[in-house]
């Protein structure tokens, strides 16, 4: 695990000790890294066209997403559909694009939740120890017992079939991640000359926690994010293809595979096609991304 | 020494009991917290609430909810799951019919997954920074990249629509074919035990797709897990030496290194039967193949929550069970671990 292609050192120790580095060495060590490796400054590109296809999607879109037209249903890619048509004859083009804006919601809305849950309770977990640790810890395992799918579809199932319960099931299976995560390195630094320093200037647990501790782990969450975003986007798309959570004309990537896919076998390709290549495309960004994160603020975790 | 096998797997099987325990409580408050009121469900639309009412009571929902849980344990201690709406037939039986199509497809996308996924993290490990290892790397970054049901569609247009090598996606035998009787309730076992080798054939050919599809999803984590951990063995002193003495490459490698090496892969085998089991789910669907995943989906298109519920308890059990053969697995196989304990 030593020896492996490990950039440059000099960069990097500067880079680890965030609260004394100069922001000068950051900027270039995170230019080294987009430089060194083309294929993270590809996932941050990426990234920036998801947030404006979200943010602007609908003024893009070149037909009304839900606009049907019988007369030009199943029309394989053409000049003036260029993702073709679906069995209803919407341009799949413009649901492709405005379904952007309800994945990313609902799988960042998912994983802000799982975040601030999980960040919370890690840290309480992790500072205090003792029952408060047990019954958090208790908590995940139960979560952790389950096939983390299928608990996410029997939350759904259970409470009902709208884009909010997606939220909290998507959160729900990925809370126990931040709270190991947070609760670690909470712990590792319970003892450490700065939470003494805080403690001894009469700061209280919480100030202590939210000020002192919090930022401290705020690195190593933050690689997990977005490692966690394209999960949730996976699980999101997959409930809906299973028919749980959003509802049909709703463009949105995951229900309009499963509305291509029984044209698959009859060989209309296009409608299956278009939307999980974006759907795959944009989970395979977040990844990447948080691969170039992790290098870029831990290049020692790199596997 | 030999006693203390039997001693360890009593232990961990003593440990996963709360799990079992958790599993059930959640499985029981989310029946609990399901949408309508069945009593109402049951009776229909034209009911009285008088009916409701006796139904509610017949049902005995209208029971304090620890006096429900009991008898709800009681039930499920009999291995009774309630009964399904739209077929009629008890759920445990039709789950217990269709379990060994599911466990016949996770366990041979596993094994396809551990087929290309640890030859590829040894293959990065030997050879670090090269381009097999950047290779491994963004294969594995895709395999986890890719949702399971689109790649299953792509699959069946490309070899089934495009190449016609596969057979149609529409379960675990082709039309023609008639199923082996049932020993195990695997068909490519069964189908083997009865020396039915056209019905072999065709089950081979209907499971290789989906097998493929739900393997190609396991091969990150496992790839990762080898790469990382072959290049932590490889760096350690008892290697150094091993290729002092002056044994050959592969004997270093494969018998020295890998055995070592596979110790965390076998951990992380946890995480990977959670992603396979959930991936099952869409596999199942895409393929019509007739597990306990889409039985799930299609009871819950009916909103007949009884099978969805025992599907969750049944898969959530296998999980445990799963993990806790990890467990035992890797005691097995590491000494230090049987002498801990």
């Amino acid at each position: 695990m030593t020896d492996t292609a490990t950039p440059a050192p000099a960069p990097t120790t500067a880079a680890i000790a965030p609260p004394l580095s100069p922001a000068a060495a950051t900027l270039k060590h995170i230019r080294y890294v987009l430089s060194e490796n083309p294929v993270t400054a590809m996932s941050f590109a990426g990234f920036g066209i998801m947030i404006l296809l979200g943010i602007f999607g609908p003024l893009i879109a070149p037909y009304d997403p839900l606009a049907s037209d019988t007369a030009a249903a199943l029309q394989p890619p053409s000049g003036a559909h260029w993702f073709g048509t679906d069995h209803l004859g919407r341009d799949i083009l413009s649901r492709v694009i405005v379904a952007t804006r309800l994945d990313l919601t609902i799988s960042l809305a998912a994983v802000i939740l799982a975040f601030v849950v999980g960040s919370v309770a890690g840290v309480l977990a992790g500072f205090h120890g003792g029952v408060t640790d047990r019954i958090i810890g208790r908590l995940v395992d139960t979560i952790m017992a389950f096939p983390l799918f299928v608990l996410a579809m029997g939350i759904v199932a259970a409470l009902g079939n709208t884009i909010g319960n997606i939220v909290l099931a998507t959160a729900v299976i990925n809370i126990p991640f931040y709270v190991r995560m947070a609760r670690a390195e909470t712990n590792a630094r319970r003892e450490a000359g700065f939470v003494e320093a805080a403690r001894l200037s009469g700061n209280g647990t919480f100030r202590i926690l939210g000020w002192h501790v919090f930022p401290n782990i705020l690195p190593p969450m933050m690689v997990q994010v977005s490692l966690n975003m394209g999960y949730a986007i996976l699980n999101a798309a997959g409930l809906s293809f299973i028919g749980l959570g959003v509802r049909p004309p709703t463009p949105e990537w995951g229900i309009m595979v499963a509305e291509g896919a029984g044209y698959i076998v009859s060989g209309e390709w296009w409608i299956a096609l278009f939307p999980g290549t974006v759907l795959m495309l944009a989970v395979f960004c977040f990844n990447l991304l948080g691969d170039g994160l992790r290098d870029i603020i831990d290049p020692r975790r790199r596997t | 020494m030999a006693s203390s096998v039997p001693r360890m797997v009593g232990r961990r099987l003593l440990a996963a009991l709360p799990s079992i325990v958790a599993v059930v409580v959640v499985t029981f408050l989310l029946t609990r917290a399901l949408p309508g009121d069945p009593a109402a469900f049951f009776a229909g639309p034209a009911a009285t609430p008088e009916a409701v009412e006796a139904i509610r009571h017949s049902l005995g929902l209208d029971r304090p909810l620890p006096v429900q849980f009991a008898s709800y344990v009681a039930g499920l201690a009999r291995g009774d799951f309630g009964t399904s709406l739209t077929t009629g037939q008890p759920v445990g039986a039709e789950i217990l019919q269709r379990l060994p199509a599911s466990v016949e497809l996770t366990l041979a996308g596993l094994v396809l997954a551990l087929l290309i996924a640890v030859p590829l993290g040894v293959a990065a490990a030997t050879r670090p920074g090269s381009w097999i290892d950047h290779g491994a790397r963004v294969v594995s970054t895709a395999g986890v990249s890719l949702p399971v049901f689109f790649t299953g569609l792509l699959a069946t247009y490309v070899f089934y629509y495009l190449l016609g090598w596969a057979p149609a996606p529409m379960g675990r035998l082709d039309l023609f074919a008639t199923a082996p009787p049932t020993v195990t309730g695997f068909y490519l076992i069964d189908s083997l035990l009865a020396r039915d080798l056209e019905a072999f054939r065709s089950a081979f050919a209907q499971l290789v797709l989906p097998a493929l599809t739900l393997g190609l999803f396991a091969v990150a984590p496992i790839a990762r897990m080898t790469r990382a951990s072959m290049l932590g063995v490889l760096s350690s002193d008892f290697i150094r030496t091993a290729r002092a003495s002056g044994l050959s490459s592969g004997k270093v490698l494969f018998a020295y290194a890998l055995r070592n090496a596979l110790l965390p892969v076998v951990t992380t085998m946890g995480m990977v039967f959670s992603f396979l089991l959930g991936a099952n789910v869409l596999v199942e669907k895409v393929f019509a193949w007739p597990g306990i995943g889409s039985y799930a989906i299609e009871s819950l298109i009916a909103s007949d929550y009884a099978p969805v519920q025992g599907f969750i308890l049944t898969m959530a059990i296998l999980y445990v069970l799963l993990n806790l053969l990890i467990d035992v697995l890797y005691g097995l196989i590491d000494p230090r671990v049987r002498i801990d304990a």
